[in-house]
């Protein structure tokens, strides 16, 4: 994850309260999604960037799951989301972040 | 359900696969609130 994103995410974890926030990502890849879904949950696990060693234990979702797609108005994610949801191997994306998820969010 | 609402949201988007614009619509849609929304790009 960008070195910028991670100081902005850790700032407003601070700012707003970790309980009070969740992330949405929209990763290509399972993998790519999975390590964004790891560095706000786990911490980077590249050692990189600001939050290397610091669970924020963030709640993380892709926007393909069901628990973010079902809250949405049906006509706007099919328009903004509905194409790259047909070409997403979204099985493999939500079994990773889901895992991560369970691993390591908090909230 | 609608755990969404009152949340605050934070948008990592991806230029190839779903970007940040497009989940900040999804995620106004069902009555979050963002505080931050990018796309990352992966080149």
């Amino acid at each position: 994850m960008d070195l910028e994103i991670q100081q902005r995410i850790k700032d407003l974890t601070e700012k707003f309260g970790a309980e009070n926030i969740v992330v949405v990502i929209g990763g290509a890849e399972a993998e790519a999604s999975g390590l964004s879904a790891e560095t706000v949950a786990a911490g980077d696990p590249t050692y990189a960037g600001p939050l290397a060693g610091i669970a924020l234990g963030l709640a993380v979702y892709h926007m393909v799951e069901p628990e973010i797609k079902d809250e949405c108005d049906p006509a706007v994610y099919d328009e903004q989301c509905g194409m790259m949801e047909m070409v997403l191997d979204v099985d493999a994306i939500i079994e990773e972040v889901s895992k991560i998820r369970k691993e390591f969010s908090k909230f | 359900m609608y755990m969404l609402q009152g949340k605050k949201i934070i948008a990592v988007g991806d230029r190839d696969g779903i970007p940040g614009p497009a989940i900040e619509e999804c995620m106004k849609s069902a009555g979050a609130e963002i505080i931050f929304a990018s796309t990352e790009c992966f080149v």
